[in-house]
């Protein structure tokens, strides 16, 4: 027996984890569905400039899924990050307008963010509430402050910002030649940078940091991490600070995009952020996730969206409708994808026991 | 070295509101030895380990633990842990999503970073060193319960526990996975640990256990060593053999009802929480089944009733062959069932007495034809005189009434369906004697009425007075029916005991 097992690791190759197996689901949907529009739709999708806007448009909406889907990994919700995003929009706007320094205006955005993080983590955790509802007030707290600050919409008039904005990152061989033969360049935006970063430190926390597998315990069983000896709470309270810290984030580089504040800023990010996530692999019920995984979930989302519109239904609803049916594809994906696998280990311990009987 | 002491537990009390949970016990685990902690619900086992593993705090006593100086104080189940402590629950509390290695290594250590390669090698040679069949990187929910169980022991003997606790491991496991269990146990046990071994499964700690320590309703019963003590002689221990005050039950005689009509009958009757059996009851017959806790008693009666799913079978009502897999078919049938769990299964603590007493007579009619206010009151009043139970009125609310008289209400609620059988599970428990007695008299004047009636208790004398037939049950299984001059409480325990009768 001794001998059998050591022999087991190198000749074996360990099947995927729960979360491993809904992340290559993703990643390969998204890559089919790209190939597809390609072949039958042509035109922008064959120019790699389709890929750069993808970003470029939701570059924060990446980030925000980033937080979201720690969130869940750790068996929470946070609802509030739309809301959160457009009231950092709003403030650093008005601040900047007002003479206003940019360096402070990131810490401006940070400090928003983690506050919100902050309190919702505390009363998550420590007083035990239901996630959802607390960070359903977070939610109206935050979009009701946008409209106290501003009800109309204000363009940043910032030098510094504004010129910060203009730069962009410049690719010429992945650009194309336009009808009057100019060569446009493939273009990034800084906040695609950001985002990029933000996907990054995720994953690292999530993969090799102790607190980043204590998210996956909790998530896992919340009962069991108590008894292995994680502080649940810390664990709970920290999943929130870092989505708040994100939404923060998300809300600077939403304002570099858009240039503008405005009330209705990042509407409905949530849905789109929770929806992201789930595409991207991650259980509502905690515990698998992946932060690649959220990375294409978000763009396959959008990019749905977007074919949507090249295909010619222009009209927003088309959009809604076919979010609402992808969302519900990957939902019922992954539950068969995961009871099937659930029955087939039963089946394994079945035979498994005839045998030694 | 084999009779050194590595924990020692004296005079431990524990009260709860209402209960002494324990009084003054005493309990001692040497290194390598496999100790075996029995009692019958209720006799503070659970009580004992959470004292132990800081799940709850102790009254008094001290607790002496190896290699702690002094005293040793344990608040909380990580005080317990780093004292080495280790317990592994009948529910494996791991976490299902991560990797094997993880589930050995994750909460333990300092640092910002996980050394994942680092202890899937150190988790690899522990599994192997342990022979356990699991690798340390595949997901924790790829493997059987069993190997889920062993690893979780894994993880306590790389903390380098010195005590573990083995709480109803079994319980679970089919009997192969028990004897890899059990193999581990052993080899942990040469290497010096003291293990703690709680179990209902009485051949299982023969095998095994090296001492026994038997409590009974919070008390220490004694600690015997396992060759000191013969099977039978633990099971006396565990239920006791002090007789009741009430020997009184003149007027009633045991009936032999066999030549009578069988009422109900069932055949290769099995759900999902009991094993196969046959069973079948006469016209008013009263009839028991016994065992230690866990054997399949209550279980069966639940597949009787419907309770669980039943899987399979043939049930006959009165001669004719009948279709019962809920509890709403039995009921239609004529059978009524008063559950073990009367706080769970049984009373709607937030309605009131009458509310409560017509519940099932209100199911079988169908909601759509409701009794009339003045029914309801009619019924209420007849069983609370009858039943002599004690309320302020037929509107208070059953949550506030005493254990009894909640019990009684149930009773009632069934003897309004006017049942052919009627399954009785644990009337007793929990209840003062008094009130033991008015429901034992009940059984037998139903039984007068030509009702048959299934009996459950965990009082042996109890049983025996108001049963004409004892089913006897250990380990799931039907191991003796008594009838007649067997129905004697050493005949029973021997039954219950099985093998060498001595």
């Amino acid at each position: 027996m001794t001998v059998k097992n050591a022999s087991l690791p190198q000749k074996r190759r360990e099947p995927l984890t729960d979360t491993q197996l809904l992340m290559t689901i993703t990643i390969c949907i998204f890559f089919a569905m790209y190939a597809l529009a390609m072949l039958l739709l042509g035109g922008g999708f064959l120019r790699p400039q389709q890929i750069f806007d993808l970003l470029n448009d939701n570059a924060a909406l990446i980030i925000v899924a980033c937080g979201l889907t720690v969130v869940m990994i750790g068996g929470g919700i946070d609802i509030s990050v739309g809301g959160v995003t457009s009231l950092v929009v709003m403030s650093c706007v008005l601040y900047l307008n007002n003479d206003g320094n940019m360096f402070v205006a990131m810490l401006l955005a940070l400090g928003i963010g983690l506050a919100f993080g902050v309190v919702h983590g505390l009363l998550v955790s420590y007083l035990e509430i239901q996630p959802f509802i607390v960070t359903l007030a977070g939610m109206f707290f935050a979009r009701g402050m946008t409209t106290i600050l501003s009800v109309n919409p204000q363009k940043l008039a910032h030098e510094g910002l504004n010129a910060l904005r203009a730069v962009k990152i410049e690719i010429p061989w992945l650009g194309y030649i336009a009808k009057n033969g100019n060569l446009i360049p493939g273009r990034i935006e800084l906040g695609v940078l950001v985002a990029l970063l933000c996907v990054v430190v995720v994953f690292l926390i999530l993969k090799y940091t102790r607190l980043g597998r204590n998210f996956y315990a909790l998530g896992g069983n919340q009962q069991s991490a108590l008894m292995l000896g994680i502080n649940v709470k810390r664990t709970r309270f920290m999943t929130f600070v870092i989505s708040g810290l994100l939404s923060g984030i998300a809300g600077f580089v939403f304002m570099m995009h858009t240039g503008a504040g405005n009330a209705t800023n990042a509407a409905g990010a949530e849905m789109n952020a929770i929806a992201s996530s789930i595409i991207g692999g991650t259980l509502l019920t905690g515990g698998v996730g992946n932060i690649i995984g959220t990375f294409f979930g978000t763009l396959t989302l959008t990019t749905i969206k977007k074919i949507v519109v090249t295909s010619g239904l222009k009209d927003p609803w088309w959009q809604s409708i076919t979010t609402g049916a992808m969302l519900l594809f990957f939902i019922v994906l992954q539950s068969v994808v995961l009871s099937n696998r659930e029955k087939h280990n039963a089946k394994k311990k079945d035979s498994s026991a005839v045998k030694k009987g | 070295m084999p009779n050194e002491t590595v924990l020692t537990m004296r005079g431990i009390s524990k009260q709860f509101p209402g209960v002494r949970a324990l009084n003054k016990v005493d309990f001692t685990l040497r290194k390598g030895e496999i100790h075996a902690l029995m009692g019958e619900n209720g006799a503070g086992k659970s009580t004992l380990i959470k004292v132990l593993t800081g799940v709850y705090g102790k009254d008094a006593g001290t607790i002496w633990i190896d290699g702690v100086e002094g005293e040793a104080h344990i608040h909380s189940p990580q005080d317990a842990q780093n004292a080495g402590i280790a317990t592994v629950y009948q529910e494996i509390t791991l976490c299902p999503n991560l990797t094997v290695a993880e589930n050995m290594y994750i909460g333990r250590g300092e640092g910002l970073l996980v050394k994942r390669k680092d202890y899937e090698k150190k988790a690899g040679e522990i599994l192997s060193t342990l022979n356990i069949p699991a690798r340390p990187k595949q997901q924790l929910a790829s493997c059987s319960l069993a190997v889920q169980q062993m690893v979780a022991i894994a993880r306590a003997v790389d903390m380098n526990c010195k005590v573990l606790i083995l709480d109803e491991p079994t319980s679970s496991l089919d009997d192969k996975e028990v004897q890899m269990l059990f193999s581990l146990m052993r080899d942990l046990k040469s290497r010096g640990v003291g293990i703690i071994f709680v179990t209902h499964f009485l051949e299982q700690v023969y095998e095994v256990c090296d001492r026994i320590t038997v409590l009974r309703n919070g008390e220490l019963v004694g600690e015997y060593v396992i060759e000191d003590l013969p099977q039978v002689q633990l099971v006396s221990l565990m239920m006791g053999k002090d007789l009741d005050e009430l020997n009184n039950m003149s007027g009633f005689e045991r009936k032999d009802k066999s030549a009578a009509e069988v009422t109900y009958e069932a055949e290769n009757l099995s759900s999902e929480a009991s094993k196969a059996f046959d069973f079948r009851i006469h016209k008013g017959e009263v009839n028991g089944f016994t065992g230690l806790l866990g054997s399949g008693r209550s279980e069966s009666v639940r597949a009787i009733f419907g309770a669980d799913k039943v899987t399979g079978g043939k049930v006959k009502m009165n001669g004719k062959s009948v279709h019962i897999t809920k509890p709403y078919e039995a009921m239609k049938n004529g059978i009524g069932y008063l559950p073990e769990d009367r706080k769970r299964d049984g009373i709607v603590a937030d309605l009131s007495v009458r509310e409560n007493i017509i519940l099932a007579l209100q199911v079988m009619k169908g909601f759509f034809k409701p009794l009339s206010r003045a029914d309801m009151e009619k019924f209420a009043d007849e069983y609370i005189s009858a039943l002599s139970i004690k309320t302020a009125s037929k509107d208070t609310l059953v949550g506030s009434l005493s254990g009894g008289n909640q019990q009684k209400v149930i009773l009632a609620r069934w003897l309004l369906t006017h049942p052919d059988y009627l399954i009785l599970d644990e009337p007793t428990r929990g209840i003062d004697i008094g009130t033991k007695l008015e429901i034992q008299k009940l059984v037998l004047k139903l039984a007068e009425e030509n009702v048959s009636v299934t009996f459950i208790s965990s009082e042996i004398e109890e049983m025996l007075r108001t049963c004409s037939r004892l089913i006897v049950m250990r380990d799931r299984n039907i191991v003796g029916e008594l009838t007649g001059d067997q129905l004697t409480q050493t005949q029973v325990m021997k039954t219950i005991a099985g093998g060498e009768a001595s």
